[in-house]
């Protein structure tokens, strides 16, 4: 049960919250226009007529969007709306050129999906995606410059997003937590948005409500604009449930508003009402025709998926022994999961898997580097744990070329080859280290003989330290018991 | 339908538009007789027709991911009003 | 030496071919009636400088055996066209000053074909009106006025009057509701809203998105034909242009027209039509019937609902594409102590009183409430109206009707004036056409008792221009209309 009950003087209340995502498209020109979507460019350089809304221009619509919503669509599991419209929704904003926004209203391009989201009791929840639509960005305003004017920037003015709807199926901040880091999952999968919600590529809008337990009422909800990180969304999230809880609580009742977050205050604060709501006066875009996709475009997307999360984490699982756990960390990224899946290629997978989260991930850690500019190669830590599992080298051993591997970057094959490292399988040289060990401490063997038992560690550890740690602890232990008896 | 006086205001407003306070009544009657004149559509049986968006019939073209324009910002703001810094002005915005 | 104005472009390109005269010769004969005709108000921007450098570039391809179809043709561009370098208002005070840095696409295509600009014509603002009286450089002048000055008709009446009285070879004129058609029939000049699609809209400042086409307004059938051979075509920048076959229109004119069916409709039989306006139109049907064709009595049923349904729809699609005009990236600004107050101030002060009427009329329309009642009620009888043209085209092969319902009145009219719906009115014959997107000529037929113009407009199929212009062309033979003076 992951839903956040409120505990209230009159009775206990639940969370109804549903999210609308704003995800900027990864393509390199704009929706519809050939300006560049590059982030970080001149001021206004990336403006094309279109995108300022000069006299005259036209839209014209970038496939490559439509393709990448429809991919987003895929993973969301939702369904395709073969037909669909664009429409203009219209107000008055700095940083809107044409007057209007270019989006889709009656019909988007896709309709409902459902996703699956993993909570930390380890249960899931299926989240409902109501629609995604296709839409212009707007242009940034610059408050900070100068004390009286604000300045505008429209390079991101035109750039494709998808503005991803659920229903209001979120019953916690956890759960609308889990989603959001879900969601970021599989558009980077995907790569159809790079999920960056700090840098804005990424924006969520939440409508909460509550309700008393038991009921199935929808109450007024607020809507709270553009907030920037899942912990925020959370934060955001549990404020307001709360500040409606008390305003129920004391006798009053909650107003349809629209809602801002404050970051350093973690509260949500006023910023209109309903009947300050705009009128957008949507209608179909004449500019552009209905788009009427056929099935050959939407089957040659299909043909195009990657293998996403969900079904990774399930084929680790089944196909290759690894642990939930353990494949749902190894999947949480597509670079780790396509990492992992090159270095367990022929090998023992659940042995790389344990090597990799254990001193892979920690090496990575300490050494503060990413995974793509890792000193070693898949290729090479799969090689590392054969050598381990084929008996060239033991555990121990493999600890030091490892720490080589790191410094180096080198094949351990090589490293073990080089170094001489390869453990003595030869049981009449383990045998002659072991009777010389045997002959040197007769007062160990005695206390052995006369029931010591646990003394076969020291013997062991003597052995091995005789040969260097070449020796194969499995071969001394074998013959150590055969010459102690 | 007819329109009031607060109506004439509230639709000045979304087309950001002023009308002088002694031209809102001739306004209102000026747009209820074109109103009126419109109503006559409502004798159309339109049952079950589809409306019309586009006389086109075929479906939307779209173009390749090609980057090929931009690059023009002086010619963008060329006609601006209010320039600095390589962006447009307007009056400070408070959010 | 004969007077060059009065020369169609078939005539100038054969005496420029045969070196009768010269390219810049023929410029200077229309600068020298521009001067002449400037009392008319047609030209809001002169650039003949210009014309006659194009003209000396021209002639030396002439000379070279070389050129387009339009070589060293000097040709009056309406100022609704987006031209690079050159003012483009729309006749609006919002405009003044605005220079494109692009040029659109028809009036580029008329560039490439060789034909060189004398200026900038006048319209009604922002194509938004039937007689040039919204202009903000005032109403043109037809030059067909005896005793009082009449109206031109609009919106393209800076057009109409500019051909009419030989001040270009040819213009552009564009139709959202008859702009092209019904300044022809008042100004006795020939002009072609081609089937909609056909002509780009890119880089004309739009009026009505779903209406707006693109047309020539020339002396004559042929040089309309020879005109929108040029204008037409496919252009990857206007979504709503058709990628379909331009044919050589003008190897249609002179072809047989025995055996053609035309359709009269019989709704188009206004009670108290003008019993001249009747003669006439009878007149034509009997000259086309002499030839040959079979006249065909249709019904057009929803004939009478067409202008409500096109003054919801135009003002709608108008209150969107007017909404860029903010005074933010070009054109008008009055500055205010907030954003919206800078809007308001700028776009009050910007537009005229007919725009701002069917901004707000647009608004209303779209607005929430209304929306379904307004808006989707029109487009419903918008498809009506489209279903009458293809059942009746189901019987005949073009249709014959009036092109307006009155001949050109006076200006500053009293009843036009004072009720908008009066001048709305005299859109009667050509809306219906606009908003079924077919192509549809208006040609000269003769003069009233008053000594003013009359035409008729010959309705085709969409895309089937061709069977409009052999119809004409049969027609304007039989007429003999002999133009001005």
């Amino acid at each position: 049960m992951s839903g956040m009950i409120l505990k209230g003087e009159t009775c206990d209340w639940e969370i109804v919250c549903g999210l609308e995502i704003h995800c900027q498209i990864i393509s390199q020109s704009k929706i519809f226009s050939g300006a560049s979507t590059h982030y970080g460019s001149d001021i206004n350089e990336n403006v094309s007529f279109v995108d300022a809304g000069m006299p005259g221009m036209l839209p014209v619509l970038n496939e490559e969007c439509v393709r990448q919503a429809i991919k987003t669509g895929l993973g969301l599991n939702a369904k395709i709306n073969k037909h669909s419209v664009f429409s203009r929704k219209n107000y008055f904003y700095a940083d809107l050129p044409q007057g209007y926004q270019i989006t889709q209203f009656e019909y988007p391009l896709v309709g409902e999906g459902c996703v699956q989201i993993d909570l930390e009791d380890g249960s899931k929840k299926g989240i409902g995606i109501e629609r995604i639509h296709i839409e212009q960005d707007t242009g940034k305003s610059i408050h900070d410059i100068s004390p009286t004017k604000t300045f505008l920037d429209f390079n991101r003015a035109g750039v494709g997003l998808m503005e991803i709807v659920t229903k209001p199926d979120f019953r916690s901040p956890e759960e609308a937590g889990a989603f959001l880091r879900k969601l970021r999952t599989i558009v980077r999968y995907l790569g159809t948005c790079d999920g960056n919600m700090d840098e804005g590529s990424m924006r969520c809008d939440a409508s909460v409500s509550i309700r008393p337990v038991g009921s199935d009422e929808l109450r007024p909800r607020a809507e709270i604009k553009n907030v920037n990180s899942v912990k925020f969304v959370m934060q955001a999230i549990e404020f307001e449930a709360k500040r409606q809880m008390k305003i129920y609580e004391s006798g009053g009742e909650v107003e349809q508003q629209t809602r801002l977050f404050d970051q350093l205050s973690g509260e949500t604060r006023f910023m209109r009402s309903k009947e300050f709501a705009h009128d957008y006066r949507y209608f179909p875009e004449p500019d552009l025709l209905p788009l009427d996709l056929e099935d050959g475009f939407i089957e040659a997307i299909k043909a195009e998926m990657v293998e996403l999360p969900d079904a990774k984490q399930e084929r680790f699982v089944k196909d290759m022994g690894l642990t939930p756990y353990d494949a749902s960390v190894l999947t949480e990224d597509r670079e780790t999961a396509e990492w992992f899946e090159k270095a367990a290629k022929g090998h023992d997978a659940k042995k790389v898997a344990n090597w990799m989260m254990g001193d892979f991930f920690a090496m990575l850690n300490e050494k503060k580097i990413a995974l793509q500019d890792s000193p070693i190669s898949p290729e090479n830590l799969g090689k590392l744990v054969e050598l381990v599992t084929s008996n060239v080298i033991n555990g121990k051993t493999a600890k030091d070329v490892f720490a080589i591997m790191v410094e180096t970057g080198d094949n351990p094959e090589k490293i073990v080859e080089e170094k001489g490292l390869k453990q003595v399988t030869d049981t009449g040289a383990i045998e002659k280290i072991i009777d010389d060990v045997i002959a040197s401490n007769p007062a160990n063997v005695e206390a052995y003989k006369a029931g010591k038992t646990a003394l076969m560690g020291w013997f062991v550890g003597q052995v091995m330290k005789a040969s260097q740690g070449k020796a194969n602890p499995g071969v001394v232990n074998k013959i150590l018991q055969q010459k102690l008896v | 339908m007819a329109i009031d006086k607060e109506t004439v205001k509230k639709v000045a407003f979304l087309s950001r538009l002023k009308i002088e306070e002694d031209k809102i009544e001739a306004t209102e009657r000026e747009f209820n007789k074109i109103l009126q004149w419109i109503e006559q559509l409502s004798e159309v049986n339109t049952d079950g027709v589809e409306p019309l968006v586009s006389v086109n019939d075929c479906s939307l073209q779209m173009r390749q991911d090609i980057v090929n324009d931009g690059n023009l910002a002086e010619q963008v703001l060329a006609n601006a009003p209010m320039k600095e810094y390589g962006y447009f002005g307007v009056p400070k915005v408070v959010e | 030496m004969t007077d060059l104005t009065k020369l169609t472009i078939a005539q100038a390109k054969k005496g420029l071919k045969n070196k009768d005269f010269s390219a810049v010769e023929l410029v200077d004969a229309y600068a020298a009636k521009m001067n002449e005709g400037r009392k008319y108000n047609a030209y809001v921007c002169e650039t003949v400088e210009q014309a006659r450098e194009l003209a000396k570039r021209s002639q030396a391809k002439i000379d070279a055996g070389e050129g387009g179809n339009l070589e060293g043709i000097p040709l009056g561009i309406k100022d609704l066209f987006c031209t690079k370098g050159i003012a483009t208002t729309a006749c609006s005070e919002f405009l003044k000053g605005f220079v494109p840095p692009y040029e659109s696409t028809v009036s580029a295509k008329l560039l490439a074909a060789g034909a060189s600009f004398l200026g900038k014509l006048n319209l009604d603002e922002f194509a938004m009106g039937g007689s040039n009286e919204t202009s903000a450089f005032g109403p043109v002048i037809n030059p067909w006025s005896k005793d009082v000055p009449l109206v031109a008709g609009g919106s393209s009446g800076g057009s109409a009057a500019a051909v009419a009285a030989g001040m270009c070879a040819a213009a552009t004129g564009t139709d959202t509701g008859g702009s092209i058609r019904q300044p022809s029939s008042y100004c006795g000049v020939t002009g072609i809203k081609p089937t909609y699609g056909r002509c780009s809209r890119y880089g004309i400042i739009a009026f009505a998105s779903s209406l707006d086409q693109a047309g020539p307004i020339a002396k004559d059938v042929r040089d309309c034909a020879i005109m929108l051979n040029s204008m037409a075509g496919y252009d990857a920048k206007d979504s709503t242009s058709v990628k379909i076959d331009v044919p050589d229109f003008e190897k249609f004119l002179g072809e047989d027209i025995k055996g053609m069916k035309i359709g009269i409709p019989k709704e188009y039989m206004v009670d108290g039509m003008d019993s001249e306006l009747s003669a006439y139109w009878n007149k034509a049907a009997e000259m086309l019937k002499s030839r040959g064709a079979e006249l065909v009595e249709i019904s057009l049923p929803h004939t009478k609902y067409a202008l409500a349904a096109y003054y919801i729809i135009a003002p709608a699609e108008a209150s969107a594409n007017l909404a860029r005009y903010d005074g933010l990236r070009y054109g008008n600004r009055v500055e205010g102590d907030t954003l919206d107050e800078m809007y308001i101030n700028s776009r009050t002060a910007g537009f005229g009183k007919e725009v701002k009427r069917r901004i707000m009329v647009g608004t209303y329309v779209l607005s929430a409430g209304y929306y379904d009642a307004y808006y989707v009620k029109a487009q419903k009888v918008r498809r009506l109206i489209r279903n009458d043209f293809m059942n009746a085209f189901e019987k005949c092969d073009v249709i014959l009707t009036p092109t307006a319902p009155v001949v050109a009145f006076p200006i500053g009219d009293k009843s036009m004036q004072e009720n908008p719906i009066t001048m709305w009115l005299n859109d009667i014959f050509t809306v219906s056409v606009s908003l079924a997107g077919l192509p549809a000529m208006s040609l000269p037929i003769g003069l009233n008792n008053g000594g003013l113009p009359l035409g008729m407009q010959i309705i085709g199929k969409a895309f089937d221009e061709a069977s409009v212009f052999k119809t004409a062309f049969a027609l304007e033979k039989d007429a003999n209309f002999k133009g001005m003076r």
